[in-house]
């Protein structure tokens, strides 16, 4: 999919993300990409690729990486129930709903 | 649907199986794992969610300490180590009854790992293995609209309830169990009887396989014969009751041998396990779903229990399992082969409740090995869900106990119990199962017999006490079994030997 | 009434020169007249706002009011979770979608007493810097009205500069707030990351998202920050512990004294790609600083210039999973696939994520779908997460050479609506100068600098302070202002010509 961008960092290496890649990618993300859509978004996402991909090398493997700018751990909650929503307030938004639950087309895979 | 399926023995002379489970257990914490949604089971659908656990845009998780504390008790009750330092992952596939399309769980740090447990398979010892327990939130509720019988194929449509999303799951995953051979549909089901029980000393889930509470999940491969390999694996679910887990191993061995036996070749894929015909059908096909796209979950921080709060907890752990077995069958008294089926029927701790409400050792293990067992597994149903319990069967031997009833007619008890009749001694008066020991009803009874059998009645005459069985069989034949049996001797030999 | 700040409206409040009805009732007039040009509102609600004003003059009256700003009306970015009003985030996707609850910025104003006057504008999803990209048709800037007001909160900006509202909430990601205050001549400040309560934000980049004012003075937005800030238990990434004294800060600037005060200018955020009327702004600017008392410094930052790329793949990547949730299963859109008998759940999701997310959003999550994706995650995502170790390195080294970091906000002033929609890396190097902040999660504050010589339009000065030291922000931020407003005769939305004309046509 990409070729490996270059070891110093710079990237001189061309990345390109074909149609049928982004077909790949719009198929895991769940959207229905049109021909004309994905003919549209394959060359302009090559294009940010080539460009964010320049960051490949700058950090090296001793560089921790921050998932938040501040460090904090062990934010828990008490084991006490709160009140929630009201099943009407729930169901406000639903598409459709039936027998006090959400209404939904059929399902055709199994659970994971 | 039907599939071919190789002999067990034959299986085994041309291959290896390769084993692993995935147990989740639900925690039955009071709130849910990242909001202060309550947790009850059977609750009016979607009344216990809020914007957090329905992933309503904007929400935003909160971890549950009681939830990590769970967590790190059963990681120490399997010996596992804990980790210094770990965070929740998003596990990113889209599924309708999961609210956000991901599930918030753990990826490569999870909380508890590098564990143990022994586990204990007709008097011999074998080590699973543990290779991570890790925190993670439960799904939503499907129900299947249309089509045949609430089935997700062929449904029209479907509705979701909620309540059970964000729901704390511990995920129990071992190494893959090897060298297992013959013994591994057992092992599978001693590992997860066990586990279940270990489950139920710490306290921390309902442990109702038949609810849901515990959820096995078992990976099987098998590779040729002593080729030490790894094969491909399936990955069935939905298995839900301890004897479907020796069943679904076997099955799986015997459908994999078969295949690769005719040169085939094992899909990857997930099967479901079906408890009503005793065989796994095809699931879902693992095409996209491996790529989760797992990431550090940015709205919550890591977890890095201090170890004083891991020690700490260290303190709160029940008894081991096995220093406890061998405790409880030297004050009970069992033989070796007796505390084995105990176990292995799975009713170590029923017992231990029925002797804690008032039975003997004896008494409690008759029960639940005879009458329940049998019941168990002729309703294909766990155990521990019959919906007799502990104290139940205690009562039932105390009236036992007090000459109320006999053994015979404790049965009818039991059948009551599961019929729902109410309390034993609630059965006992509404079925009219107390023993007779009341002279008059006794005595006319004892004549009746006598006189219809003149023959037995001259032998006792003679001397011949031993003969008064037959006249006992004949007065409680008449009394439906009710009759007090040593009264009814008294009276025969009051009215026919001359010292009476 | 309407050009009033905040602060001078809070004093009318109280020396019962005018009530919050009449306030309330002033704004959604404005509304009414320019916000058919400005387009910076996607909903209003006068009804709620003037009950909500009528409740706080009946507290004024009974001598129980809440706080500083109670009375005054707000307008809130549709990107925060209003029960009972709608929100959409800019996109069709939810369309119609009212939330069955507050967000906890939300409740703070409704708690303090602020009538809410509707939901402003914004790029879809927060994604972009015009504002363009919103499913309902872009916000004007009200200094020229072919001109963008900036983005992704240019509905919020834009509001505050037309005077539709005195106050306003926005979000910043990338500089969703500081740039629209830029380049529409408005202050805007992110504050430190869990500084302010993400609860019912509807998040964009989770690590990267924070809710903070937007406003016309310094002053006013650090009225608004000690209103919706401080400590939430419902986010699990807000800070416990109290704010620092942001309004007193904000006064004590105001006497336009930093003596003492070590300015670090850097390098990396300024020169080639910024537009010579915005740099001229920024060096005036410096030049009053130093008049102030304010001792310069040059500082470096090496790894900023990798701060675009690091930030356009740890946005995506998290936008991607957070934008999930919108399937068409529990709320919002549902769209039916054409020519499909009885569509399956799966077909109606992609369906409906086709329909109901624009381009800007389509491309970004399928750039965060394969940036996350197995085989790619350590080179992009990984790696990303890394780089931002190292930008916070250059961070800590500069602040400690300097209190406070300082650049333009922006490197050019607006832009022409439709000039960049294109051609998405032109778009993302509007927030050159802001990304650093976010990723870093330090506070940060855009304070108009003037107008660019070449376009008479609005620049902004950037100041960023180290993490929980946002007072910093409100000195500086409002010693410039004072400073400023001397030289100009007033403040500079007293120039913004461009209504009153549109009015006069």
């Amino acid at each position: 999919m990409a070729d490996a961008p270059g070891p110093d960092g710079t990237s001189a290496a061309r990345v390109e993300i074909t149609r049928d890649e982004v077909a790949h990618l719009a198929d895991l993300a769940r959207i229905d990409l049109s021909d004309a859509e994905l003919d549209h978004l394959a060359p302009q996402l090559s294009v940010i690729l080539e460009s964010v991909a320049s960051i490949t090398g700058v950090a090296g493997e001793d560089v921790p990486p921050t998932s938040h700018a501040l460090p904090m751990s062990n934010v828990m909650r008490e084991d006490v129930v709160v009140p929630g929503l009201s099943a009407e307030q729930a169901l406000s938004g639903a598409p459709a709903s039936e027998q006090q639950r959400f209404s939904v087309p059929r399902i055709l895979g199994d659970e994971q | 649907m039907t599939e071919t399926l190789l002999s067990f023995e034959e299986s085994l002379e041309r291959f290896d199986p390769a084993m692993g489970l995935e147990v989740h257990v639900e925690l039955n914490t009071n709130s849910k794992m990242f909001c202060g949604c309550p947790t009850e089971f059977g609750a009016e659908p979607n009344t216990q969610v809020c914007p957090t656990c329905l992933g309503l845009p904007g929400a935003m998780p909160v971890v549950n300490r009681t939830g990590v504390e769970s967590a790190i008790r059963i990681g120490l009750a399997l010996n596992c180590r804990i980790a210094e330092w770990c965070r929740f992952a998003r596990k990113n596939y889209f599924y309708p009854d999961m609210p956000k399309n991901f599930q918030t769980s753990q990826y490569d740090e999870p909380i508890a790992f590098e564990g143990f447990m022994d586990v204990d398979v007709d008097g011999e010892t074998f080590r699973v293995e543990i290779e991570r327990a890790h925190m993670e939130e439960d799904t939503g509720k499907s129900l299947h609209v249309g089509g045949a019988t609430g089935r997700i194929h062929g449904a029209d449509h479907s509705l979701v309830d909620y309540n059970r999303a964000g729901i704390p799951l511990i995920e129990i995953v071992t190494k893959p169990i090897l060298g297992a051979r013959e013994k591994a549909p057992q092992i599978a089901k001693a590992y997860v009887a066990q586990l279940r029980e270990l489950i139920v000393a710490l306290g921390v889930s309902d442990a109702r396989m038949d609810q849901g509470s515990i959820r096995a999940d078992v990976n099987l491969s098998l590779s040729p014969k002593g080729d030490g390999g790894l094969g491909t694996r399936t990955e069935t679910k939905n298995v839900n009751s301890l004897r479907s887990v020796e069943r679904a191993v076997r099955y799986e061995m015997q459908r994999h041998a078969a295949i690769l036996a005719g040169g085939g070749s094992i899909l990857q894929e997930t099967r479901h396990w079906h408890e009503d015909t005793g065989i796994t059908t095809s699931g879902r096909e693992k095409s996209d779903a491996e790529d989760y796209r797992y990431f550090p979950e940015p709205d919550l921080v890591p977890v890095a229990p201090s170890r004083e709060w891991v020690e700490e907890l260290r303190g709160t752990l029940p008894e081991n399992p096995t220093v406890k077995r061998a405790r409880l069958q030297a004050e009970w008294g069992y033989s070796d082969l007796e505390m084995r089926d105990t176990v292995g029927a799975g009713a170590l701790a029923l017992v231990e409740q029925t002797i804690a409400a008032g039975a003997s050792p004896q008494a409690a293990r008759k029960w639940w090995l005879s009458e329940l067992a049998r019941r168990a597994n002729d309703t294909e149903t766990d155990i521990a869900a019959l919906g007799v319990g502990p104290a139940d069967v205690a009562a039932v031997q105390a009236l036992v106990d007090a000459g109320t009833i006999n053994d015979k007619l404790a049965r009818q008890v039991f059948e009551g119990l599961y019929a729902g009749e109410g309390s034993p001694e609630e059965i006992v008066a509404a079925r009219g199962l107390a023993i007779v020991s009341d002279d008059g009803a006794l005595g006319a009874a004892v004549d009746s017999a006598i006189a219809a059998n003149p023959d037995v009645a001259d032998k006792i005459r003679d001397g011949k006490v031993a003969a008064a069985g037959a006249l006992i069989g004949a007065v409680m034949k008449e009394m439906r079994g009710q009759a007090d049996a040593g009264r009814v001797r008294e009276l025969i030999l009051e009215k026919l030997t001359p010292a009476g | 009434m309407i050009r009033h700040s905040a602060a001078e409206l809070a004093a009318a409040l109280e020396a019962g020169e005018t009530t919050s009805v009449a306030l309330t009732r002033a704004c959604l007039d404005r509304i009414a007249e320019v916000d058919g040009s400005v387009h910076a509102f996607l909903h209003v609600d006068a009804e709620g706002a003037l009950a909500q004003a009528e409740a706080s003059d009946a507290r004024r009256a009974a001598g129980e009011t809440r706080g500083p700003l109670d009375g005054i009306p707000v307008a809130v970015k549709d990107v925060l979770a209003t029960e009972g009003l709608p929100t959409t985030c800019g996109s069709r996707i939810l369309e119609g979608w009212v939330p069955p609850y507050d967000a906890t910025v939300v409740t703070r104003l409704r708690e303090a007493g602020l009538p809410i006057l509707g939901k402003t504008n914004m790029d879809e999803f927060a994604m972009g810097s015009s504002t363009e990209h919103s499913a309902y048709g872009p916000t004007r800037n009200p200094w020229d009205l072919d001109r963008i007001p900036g983005g992704s909160g240019g509905g919020s900006a834009a509001a505050v500069a037309a005077f539709e509202a005195p106050l306003a909430v926005g979000t910043d990601t990338g500089g969703s707030i500081r740039q629209p205050g830029a380049v529409t001549g408005t202050v805007g400040v992110k504050p430190t990351y869990g500084g302010v309560s993400r609860y019912g934000l509807v998040a964009l980049a989770n690590s990267l998202d924070q809710a903070g004012p937007v406003t016309r003075t310094v002053l006013d937005s650090a009225l608004l920050h000690e209103v919706i800030g401080g400590h939430d238990p419902r986010d699990s990434t807000s800070i416990d512990q109290p704010l620092p004294a942001l309004v007193e800060a904000a006064r004590a600037g105001a006497s336009g004294d930093l003596t003492g005060l070590r300015v670090g200018v850097v390098t990396e955020l300024g020169g080639e790609g910024y537009q010579p009327g915005v740099l001229a702004r920024f060096t005036e600017a410096l030049d009053l600083l130093v008049e102030a008392g304010a001792e310069v410094v040059e500082v470096s930052c090496p790894t900023f210039v990798h701060a675009l790329a690091t930030y356009y793949l740890i946005l995506p990547a998290e936008a991607s999973s957070n934008l999930a949730k919108f399937d068409a299963m529990r709320y919002g859109l549902r769209t039916w696939p054409e020519g499909v008998e009885s569509p399956s759940a799966e077909e109606v999701m992609r369906a409906t994520r086709d329909a109901g997310f624009g381009d800007e959003v389509k491309r970004r999550i399928i750039l965060g779908t394969y940036a996350l994706s197995s085989g790619y995650y350590d080179a992009y995502y990984g790696q990303a997460q890394k780089v931002r170790t190292l930008i916070s390195r250059d961070f800590a080294a500069a602040f400690e050479k300097a209190d406070v970091l300082v650049s333009p906000t922006a490197p050019t002033t607006a832009f022409r609506l439709g000039e960049k929609l294109d051609d998405p890396i032109a778009m993302y190097l509007n927030d050159l100068a802001t990304i650093p902040a976010n990723l870093a999660g330090v506070p940060g504050i855009s304070v108009p600098s003037g107008l660019a010589d070449e376009d008479g339009l609005p620049a902004g000065f950037q100041v960023l302070a180290p993490a929980l030291a946002d007072d910093r922000l409100y000195r500086v931020g409002a010693a410039l202002e004072t400073l400023l407003a001397k030289k100009w005769g007033g403040p500079l939305l007293d120039r913004a010509h461009a209504l009153a004309e549109e009015a006069a046509r």
